[in-house]
């Protein structure tokens, strides 16, 4: 296999592992947000059922998870798993990150000053204005550096995809070493990461930049 | 007209009894300071008073309307939805510790819950938060983030945001215990002048020169009661023991 055509199919493997990526950000963060709510609940029954999830969530290999989820809907209802294989690993990371968002959200919300939701309360702001306008532009800020930490984990866990024969940029990379009996591929593929890594780490650099306007 | 009514407040926490029986009152235009050693309570009764604690008897009026009281079995009813609203917007706070929010500059600060909590027009909004910096002598850091203003800074804005909402009734939880000698002379001379307007004030406070030149009535405060309740002349002239005890300590510091 020539040079080029290894990269073109790196590429097309390389179009998937960020779409793994983007959909698994985009659904976690906000579900991690209410899996937090649900964490701090007052309710002792809804705590202790996301005190489960979460632990389990943390305490099993993500490859076991992911297999997990695309095999269930077939192991308990027969159901045809074929169509499957891209939604159970966007749902099986999906959970998993939530798990672990949701753990960072609760370090920050826990960790604003109570006068911030008197102060809000004095001035008459409602329980879902002071959430929204007082204390989650602030959580943002002081968790943003633990975000970092997952989302960059995210884009190497996204390799893990090829336990599902996904045709991830991982699991063609994997294929055609098999295949060529060459070692490039992985070279290249460790490239491709790391500079998907290094753009991800630049951007979230300047969303911290831009909220240090104030301490 | 009394503005604030009070009627048997108790409060505990847990087993303690910070709070026993205490009735007071405010009428319009007359500045209160309640004084006292720590843990007397007078923060407790502020928090009371502003809705920060819930109380655990007695009841709490604002232009004679019920925001909280006890029924017959001994339940304490808190007033809800538009009605507690309504109460609500009777008073302000001013913290000891500002509690601004740090990512709102000053001006915003200011104008945010007036604009969205109380749906005011923007412009007069506006024209008021310049009013009030202009007084505060802030003008010039409307655009500023509070942590580039001094601790005395903050406490002016923190005022100036209490202000805009145009409470009937301000509080002041020990306004300048967080701040050094020359900034608290600052946040005094704010307070005087509105005392000049003749804005209606209760000041917990421990700068007793100032609660004396300022108010029209000292409550004294100690272990969850008043011991005495008078005016500023009298109080500093008290034959009561404890009073003439407490304020003896800071006539011997000063």
């Amino acid at each position: 296999m020539s040079f080029s055509t290894m990269l073109m199919q790196l590429s097309s493997g390389m179009v998937k592992t960020t779409g793994i990526f983007f959909w698994t950000i985009i659904l976690s963060l906000p579900l991690g947000l209410f899996v937090s709510f649900g964490r701090m609940s007052k309710n002792p029954a809804l705590k202790n059922i996301v005190k489960v999830y979460i632990s389990v969530m943390r305490g099993t290999p993500l490859m076991l998870q992911l297999m997990m989820v695309y095999y269930f809907p077939y192991l308990l209802f027969g159901m045809n798993i074929r169509t499957f294989r891209f939604p159970a690993i966007i749902i099986g990371f999906t959970i998993n990150y939530a798990a672990y968002f949701a753990e960072i959200f609760r370090s920050g919300i826990e960790s604003m000053p109570v006068g911030q939701y008197e102060a809000a309360k004095l001035l008459g702001y409602s329980k879902s204005q002071t959430f929204m306008k007082i204390i989650l532009p602030q959580v943002i800020k002081r968790i943003l550096p633990s975000i970092t930490n997952e989302v960059i984990t995210l884009v190497k866990d996204t390799s893990l995809a090829f336990s599902l024969s996904y045709m991830e940029m991982f699991t063609v990379a994997k294929q055609i070493v098999a295949k060529d009996a060459t070692f490039t591929p992985f070279i290249v593929a460790a490239i491709f990461y790391y500079v998907f890594n290094f753009i991800v780490a630049s951007v979230m650099e300047h969303f911290e930049k831009k909220l240090s306007y104030y301490r | 007209m009394k503005i604030l009514e009070m009627n048997h407040i108790h409060k505990s926490f847990g087993d303690l009894e910070v709070i026993k029986d205490i009735s007071l009152s405010v009428a319009e235009g007359e500045i209160l300071s309640i004084i006292g050693p720590s843990g007397s309570g007078k923060s407790t009764i502020l928090r009371c008073a502003t809705m920060l604690e819930t109380i655990n008897g007695g009841e709490i009026l604002y232009m004679g309307e019920k925001a909280a009281y006890t029924d017959n079995n001994g339940n304490v009813i808190y007033a809800k939805g538009d009605k507690a609203k309504k109460i609500n917007s009777n008073f302000g706070l001013v913290f000891q510790n500002f509690n601004l929010f740090p990512h709102y500059s000053v001006m915003k600060n200011i104008t945010d819950a007036p604009i969205h909590v109380q749906k005011r027009d923007k412009t007069e909004v506006f024209n008021q938060a310049r009013e009030l910096l202009e007084k505060m002598g802030l003008l010039d850091k409307a655009d500023y983030y509070p942590c580039q203003l001094s601790g005395g800074q903050q406490q002016r804005v923190s005022i100036a945001r209490a202000l805009c909402m145009n409470p009937k009734i301000l509080f002041f939880d020990e306004p300048t215990s967080a701040l050094d000698p020359e900034l608290t002379l600052e946040i005094l001379k704010v307070i005087r002048d509105l005392a000049k307007e003749h804005m209606t004030m209760v000041i917990v406070t421990h700068e007793m020169n100032f609660a004396k030149e300022v108010s029209n009535r000292i409550i004294f405060m100690e272990k969850g009661v008043i011991v005495e309740e008078t005016t500023p002349d009298k109080m500093f002239n008290s034959d009561n023991e404890r009073t003439k005890a407490f304020l003896g300590k800071y006539h011997n510091m000063g």
